[in-house]
């Protein structure tokens, strides 16, 4: 059974046609030990579905942990988005099935480094961003609902 | 953010399957970021504010 409504799937389609460049997503999953692996294989397949745009690289946390490691996941469920043919990194990471108000959050991040959506970020901001040079990770915590 | 800029990487952890980090963390409700600098910022605040919180004030002589 899908997860999202007809009506939902078509709002998809309708946002993803903005598309310029395609997405990859690196799914860092484990066969044991990961409850929420399938549904976040679930979640990600339904936007697939709708868009021929992002597609899905599955990385085994075990079985290819350098390659994991290589986008700084350690846990799965753990997405990493890149975009672009040249598969570039946009040092967005997820961990956790991204479900509830996450999944927009997902959606939004494919919309931005896919070309669909503008950045958003005021021109300050954008400012004080460019004066950051030493490297910063932001862990935002998060739930479901 | 992380987007726009090369030095930033932003990690969205669902607190309720990762117990250990939001516990390493001290995560009592969420949203609550928690930056490599030391900045934490517990709820959702407006742009600016949250760029403030997280990088720090502007230096009084870059304003001018």
């Amino acid at each position: 059974m899908a997860l999202l409504s007809a009506t939902d799937q078509q709002a998809l389609r309708e946002a993803f046609a903005g598309i310029t460049r395609p997405v990859t997503i690196v799914f860092v999953t484990q066969t044991i030990g990961c409850e929420t692996c399938d549904e976040t294989r679930q979640i990600l397949t339904e936007i697939t579905d709708v868009t021929p745009q992002v597609t899905i690289e599955e990385v085994n946390l075990v079985l290819e942990s350098e390659r994991a490691a290589s986008y700084g996941i350690d846990r799965a469920p753990g997405l990493a988005i890149l975009a672009g043919e040249e598969k570039a990194d946009t040092r967005i990471r997820m961990l956790g099935a991204p479900s509830g108000y996450d999944f927009m959050s997902l959606i939004d991040a494919i919309l931005l480094v896919s070309g669909a959506s503008p950045q958003r970020l005021s021109a300050e901001t954008e400012a004080r961003l460019a004066g950051v040079t030493d490297p910063l990770t932001v862990h935002v915590f998060v739930t479901p609902t | 953010m992380a987007f726009a800029s090369e030095h930033i990487t932003s990690i969205t952890v669902q607190a309720t399957e990762f117990h250990d980090l939001a516990r390493k963390h001290r995560v009592s409700g969420v949203p609550k970021t928690v930056a490599s600098n030391g900045a934490e910022i517990l709820g959702a605040y407006p742009e600016q504010q949250f760029v403030e919180e997280l990088l720090g004030p502007v230096a009084p002589d870059a304003q001018s």
